[in-house]
């Protein structure tokens, strides 16, 4: 059997009681939103914390979708299958819904959290990928109502470390919209259904008249954390799409990741799989962008 | 601590350590042992209860999380000497053998009818993708639930045409 070493449990009833307690608990308290990482690795012993401060009652704070014209802004608490669910948020991003329905499975997707996902930073999470291809913005906030805003790239520091501080929380994702038709798309190959990625990727590009304004390709699952690649962006940026675009783009990926072998396949076949997915995925993309 | 919770419609108030999940609490204070417990990992599924009328992996949930909140397990299904509709779609098509995942069939597949009274084969399979049966290959599993959704479609036809019948 396993479960958890001991801990005490608290219950924050707002995000500014939760950063209270953060405050006042220090580095031995961790927040805990759907559970569905936090808790299997304190199973295993993999982490272990002397208080947990469950913040699920702030799901009617931090549960939100909201569009505006020049920005989409994702409360941390949202859940999974709210993202899968939400046309609002397919019809500007159908990024979202390809990547929520290769995310695990139905019922994990009923407690797992954005703001889980991202803060667990591990280098395989697609919802990272996702934020990442996008060109997300994290907001945090500290003691004092203090906030700030750092961009996905910064918010990854290391393989399941962020730029949240202990007496922090992770309250939205921002991302920006433009003034042009936009498409994106997320493939991933997984061993099995609900599996994690042996890689996955996502691509986003904006068009005008025809022409690329700008492009973007985030990968999963090929090195320490997820990762842009500006220089498909550079090499993208100003011209029309077409198959030679997409493989120039493919190759740029496959060189630029950092894979490891292991269990999943070894690191010359996931350079293929970077290869092979951001082509589809710009591909797909670009159909959307056109349609 | 002291958690209170409701369970199959009973409000619970027990002493618990905070560390204890979900599964255990059903299993081993309230002695509901119909929800089984197996890969300890979020993968086989057997462990389904509902939490707020969502099916969530109960080896995954802290019992304290669920305090104040609503369960709902499978021996929460019947009513009394009458089987809901999807036991009976499961013992009509052989939707078991050994029943070990059966609990955490039963309930993905009644919340999935409740929000999708007319699911395809696909979105069967699909809301049963986090769950493993090693007996019955999902086959049987698929057509007990399109066993039990024709069942109630034609058990709600009837009424409507009692209701209008002078
Ligand atoms: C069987 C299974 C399969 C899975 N498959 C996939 C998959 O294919 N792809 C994938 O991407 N993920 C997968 N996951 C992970 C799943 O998506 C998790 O739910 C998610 O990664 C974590 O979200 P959570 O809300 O459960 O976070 P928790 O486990 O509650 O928290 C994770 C970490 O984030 C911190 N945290 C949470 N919220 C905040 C916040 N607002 N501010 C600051 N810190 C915070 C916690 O303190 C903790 O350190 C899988 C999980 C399971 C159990
Ligand atoms: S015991 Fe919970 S999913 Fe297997
Ligand atoms: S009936 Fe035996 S595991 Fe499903």
């Amino acid at each position: 059997m396993q479960v958890p070493a001991p801990f005490e449990y608290e219950r924050a009833t707002s995000v500014d009681q939760a950063i209270g307690l953060l405050e006042r608990l220090g580095s031995s308290a961790r927040l805990v939103a759907g559970g569905h990482s936090l808790l299997p690795m304190m199973k295993l012993r993999l982490a272990n914390f002397e208080y947990l401060i469950d913040i699920n009652d702030l799901h009617a704070e931090l549960g939100y979708i909201r569009l505006s014209d020049d920005e989409v802004r994702i409360g941390a608490m949202t859940r999974h299958r709210e993202l899968l669910e939400s046309d609002v948020l397919a019809g500007v991003f159908p990024i979202f819904s390809d990547a929520e329905k290769v995310i695990a499975d139905p019922i994990v997707r009923n407690r797992g959290t954005l703001g889980g996902s991202l803060c667990q930073a591990d280098p395989s999470e697609d919802l990272s990928a996702v934020c990442t291809t996008l060109d997300a913005s994290c907001v945090i906030r500290g003691p004092g109502g203090s906030e700030r805003v750092v961009t996905m790239e910064e918010f990854h520091v290391g393989p399941y470390e962020t730029a949240v501080a202990d007496n922090e929380i992770l309250t939205e994702i921002r991302i920006p919209r433009k003034n042009f038709k936009v498409g994106s798309a997320y493939a991933k190959v997984e061993r099995r259904a609900g599996d994690w990625a042996v890689v996955s990727a996502g691509a986003a590009v904006w068009l005008d008249q025809g022409r690329i304004v700008d492009a973007r390709v985030g990968l999963a699952a090929v090195g320490p954390n997820t990762t842009g690649i500006p220089e498909i962006s550079a090499a993208l940026r100003g011209h029309e799409p077409d198959e030679s675009l997409y493989e120039l783009a493919g190759a740029i990926a496959a060189r630029s990741c950092d894979p490891a072998t292991d269990t999943r396949g070894s690191a010359d076949y996931k350079r293929h799989l970077a290869d092979e997915l951001t082509r589809r995925t710009l591909r797909r993309a670009v159909e959307r962008a056109r349609s | 601590m002291q958690v209170t919770m409701t369970v199959n419609g009973t409000e619970y108030t027990r002493e618990i350590e905070a560390r204890m999940l979900l599964v255990h609490f059903l299993r081993d204070v309230l002695s509901l042992t119909g929800t089984h417990w197996g890969c300890d990992t979020s993968n086989c599924g057997v462990c389904v209860v509902w939490l707020d009328g969502e099916p969530v992996k109960s080896c995954t949930v802290l019992a304290a999380m669920a305090g104040g909140h609503e369960v709902r397990t499978v021996e929460g299904l019947a009513n009394g000497a009458e089987l809901d509709p999807i036991q009976e779609g499961f013992r009509q098509c052989h939707g078991l053998q050994c029943g070990f995942c059966t609990p955490g069939m039963l309930m993905t597949c009644r919340a999935l009818l409740d929000k999708n009274p007319d699911p395809t084969e696909g979105e069967i399979r699909e809301a049963i993708s986090g769950q493993i049966c090693r007996c019955t290959g999902y086959s049987s599993i698929v057509r007990s639930v399109q066993w039990t959704a024709a069942h109630e479609a034609a058990a709600a036809a009837a009424s409507k045409e009692e209701a209008v019948a002078p």
